[in-house]
């Protein structure tokens, strides 16, 4: 496989993973915006700083205000991370990698970016959020589903995953660390209704509040939201999950190369210090620190699988 | 006059009921309903829009991708029809590979007079860097869209020969693909030889002409100049279904004499690389230095047999419209037999007569470039304005040696499904010619396009034209 495509490959499924997320992200911040008593600037504002765009924001807006915030991360095509922009760059990758995919997952990724690109055509008014955001998600789910119905599991299926889990990973770190601070039980009113709002945001924008109340029996603890999201390996979108993920991926490749390279390492170094880890330890190290050093480590895989598998010249 | 009478009708066949070709077809017709019909042919658009089966569009404001109309009437040809057309497009292709081969040799052509001199000099496409190189295989042009036109019962004539880099496969195979989805009962009532096998075939033909340098299972690749090509679609469609790698100028580089691409494991060398880049952008040590589409000492390596390219460089001098003049000439120097198809009368504006003759006639004739393509640059006399006329009367005496002429040629019309139903526009043929060095393998059928305007003789895409399914019976 050519190393360009599988570049392609990896950056088509960070963006669809970014698209959806961003989608997650929005939809999280609407509902506690309208659950929420007093002013949902707040929450807004940590809508904006989880999605890393403060400074696009306040390029362009003055105030923390439910519009404009959707507007950004749904809809500007001069953001990098909208979902519109995340979407027209997945399908873009898609097209330059379209022999490295089956027909159902280029026709599943086209058909995404075109319905996508007409519901955002406008901005999206508030009776329709639900639907829009929906559907957003819903298209997503339909290009993974064409991945795993249909691609051969050799390399180019590798690298689709390893785009997946890398984008998740981080940004699964990023919603911790912006709300880490609710998290920390020094910090935490047990049992005030605001923080359990919060919690529960911080499980919504990762898809997991109903497997949390199943795994709980219904209680929400701060220590134990934080030990879900990061260490649970069954959890889909959690720290753990998206590890090993990755370095499953980089072992098929290393099966099907005969080659080990640096990535691997690293990788397994990450598996390793989070399968060794408590919850309790991460809270004594300091929450926060443990997330910035997760996303730097995060950062640095990426540059070296870009590096080990060629992507570039 | 109406049109009916002025112009051969394929279907109609001009006397009212279908030609025998179409007989199946029209009993089908007869028994559908146009609003049900037109509804299909709304949903082949969307067929075509989900399958991203795209052109981009250059100059626009906004780079968009833009879809060629397709229309669901099918364009029929008789089997006995198509292995006349077959047996002198075989002719044809055969011949301008001898002919090829022979102007980067000993010219023979050149010293018996047939072909003047001059216009190989003069021709634009002819590189010196090909003088007394062989490609392997002796293989000059892999693959060849041959234009045809037809203006009556028994009268094909070629109209140009595309011998550099043909375009528009993909179509044929699509639009196949949709009409199997859409009308199934119309296959299984109508025998049509299939086309689906294509990639197929151009990957074994292209193997075939594999370097001496290659050993093993050939590797061959499909190069693209990227993603906003114009054609971008069809390259990476060609290589999805051939099981080639599509590659850029920028993912290739010699390694140890070869022409290797950079592959997730290293540098894997390529034998055969099917081109989509002209050749001016081919190498920027050879040819234009400005070029980072192509790959930097790639035409050494080409000499050196270390690759095959395909189509090979400095073919397009076949493609000149002076040189067509001459075809019929060509093909009996090489091949001593009379040319099979016909040639469009030509005249040559470089000789004083027949720029006499062109400037006398200007309003009945159809001038175009010497060098031109896909419609750009051409006077269709019988639809020109008095002013058009004149503009081009200008530029003709200006540089007459840039132009041939050649009579309005009374295209045939196939019917298109339009609001009102059936109604005739002018159509062309572009079957696809691929040869390896054992044989000549053209696909039964081609690319049919078709002019949507009612009267117009202009089918390229780039200027409004759609195109059809085209369906060679068997027989």
């Amino acid at each position: 496989m050519l190393g360009k495509t599988a570049g392609g490959l990896f950056w088509m499924f960070r963006y669809l993973e970014r698209s959806e997320n961003t989608a997650r992200l929005v939809e999280a911040g609407f509902r506690m915006a309208l659950t929420r008593g007093g002013d949902p600037a707040d929450e807004w504002a940590s809508v904006i700083d989880t999605a890393g765009a403060r400074a696009a924001y306040l390029a362009r807006y003055d105030a923390f205000e439910g519009g404009s915030v959707v507007d950004l991360l749904l809809r500007d095509r001069e953001y990098s991370s909208s979902v519109l922009s995340s979407i027209e760059t997945a399908r873009s990758n898609a097209r330059l990698v379209r022999t490295a995919l089956t027909r159902e997952v280029w026709e599943a990724t086209n058909e995404a970016w075109m319905t996508i690109k007409a519901i955002l055509q406008r901005p999206v008014r508030e009776q329709d959020m639900t639907h829009v955001l929906g559907l957003i998600r819903q298209q997503s789910a339909l290009v993974r589903g064409a991945l795993h119905g249909s691609m051969l599991r050799n390399d180019g299926y590798d690298f689709a995953r390893i785009g997946t889990f890398l984008e998740r990973a981080d940004n699964t770190a990023r919603i911790l660390d912006v709300k880490y601070y609710v998290l920390l039980p020094s910090l935490a009113q047990i049992g005030s209704s605001l923080d359990n709002m919060q919690w529960e945001s911080v499980l919504r924008s990762v898809a997991g509040q109903r497997a949390y109340r199943w795994i709980t029996g219904g209680e929400i603890a701060p220590m134990g939201v934080a030990e879900f999201v990061i260490l649970d390996g069954r959890m889909p979108r959690s720290l753990a999950f998206s590890v090993m993920k990755l370095a499953d991926n980089l072992s098929f490749l290393e099966n099907e190369y005969g080659a080990r390279h640096a990535s691997q390492e690293r990788a397994e170094a990450l598996r390793a210090k989070l399968r060794d880890n408590s919850i309790d330890t991460i809270f004594e190290q300091g929450l926060h620190e443990f997330l910035v050093d997760f996303l730097a480590d995060i950062a640095a895989l990426g540059a070296q699988i870009e590096q080990d598998y060629r992507f570039t010249g | 006059m109406s049109d009916n009478a002025r112009f051969f009708d394929e279907m109609s066949g001009g006397a009212g009921g279908p030609r025998q070709p179409y007989a199946d077809y029209q009993r089908w017709f007869e028994g559908e309903d146009i609003a049900n019909l037109r509804r299909k042919s709304d949903e082949a658009e969307t067929f075509f829009r989900r399958t991203g089966i795209t052109f981009n569009v250059y100059g626009a404001a906004e780079a968009t991708e833009r879809l060629i109309p397709f229309d669901i009437v099918p364009r029929i040809l008789s089997g006995r029809e198509w292995s006349r057309l077959a047996r002198g497009i075989e002719q044809r292709v055969r011949a301008i590979n001898a002919f090829l081969h022979d102007i980067y040799h000993r010219q023979e052509i050149l010293r018996s007079g047939r072909v003047p001199k001059e216009i190989i000099a003069q021709n634009v496409a002819f590189l010196p860097q090909m003088i007394g190189m062989t490609p392997p295989g002796g293989v000059y042009t892999h693959i060849v869209g041959t234009d045809l036109v037809r203006t009556g019962e028994d009268e094909f004539y070629v109209l140009e020969d595309n011998a550099r880099t043909p375009s528009g496969v993909s179509y044929m195979l699509e639009n196949r693909e949709t009409m199997l989805q859409m009308f199934p009962e119309l296959f299984t009532r109508i025998r049509v030889r299939p086309v689906s096998d294509y990639p197929t075939r151009l990957r074994r033909s292209l193997a075939a002409s594999a370097p001496a340098a290659c050993n093993g299972k050939p590797v061959v690749a499909v190069l693209t100049p990227g993603i906003h090509n114009s054609a971008y679609f069809e390259h990476s469609f060609l290589a999805d279904q051939m099981g080639a790698e599509l590659v850029e100028g920028s993912d290739l580089r010699v390694v140890d004499g070869r022409i290797a691409m950079r592959t997730t494991q290293g540098y894997q060398p390529i034998d055969v690389l099917y081109r989509r880049v002209d050749d001016d952008f081919l190498d920027p040590l050879i040819f234009n230095p400005q070029s980072m589409l192509g790959v930097p000492g790639i035409f050494d390596i080409y000499r050196a047999g270390g690759i095959t390219i395909a189509n090979a460089p400095g073919t397009g001098i076949c493609d000149d419209k002076a040189i067509y003049s001459y075809m019929p000439d060509i093909v009996e120097f090489y091949t001593g037999e009379k040319a099979i198809l016909k040639n469009v009368p030509t005249w040559r504006c470089s000789e004083p007569e027949a720029l006499k003759h062109v400037l006398d006639n200007l309003a009945e004739l159809v001038v175009k470039e010497v060098h031109g393509s896909g419609g750009y640059g051409m006077l269709v006399g019988p639809a020109a304005s008095k002013k058009e006329l004149a503009a081009f009367r200008a530029k003709l005496e200006a540089r007459p040696g840039n132009y041939i002429a050649q009579p309005t040629l009374a295209l045939s019309t196939v019917p298109i499904l339009t609001k009102a139903g059936l109604a005739p526009r002018h159509v062309d043929l572009r079957p696809y010619v691929l040869v390896s060095p054992d044989r000549i393998d053209i696909v039964p059928g081609g690319l049919t396009r078709v002019a949507l305007k009612a009267g117009s003789l202009v089918v390229n895409s780039s200027q409004g034209g759609g195109t059809k399914d085209t369906w060679v019976l068997e027989e």
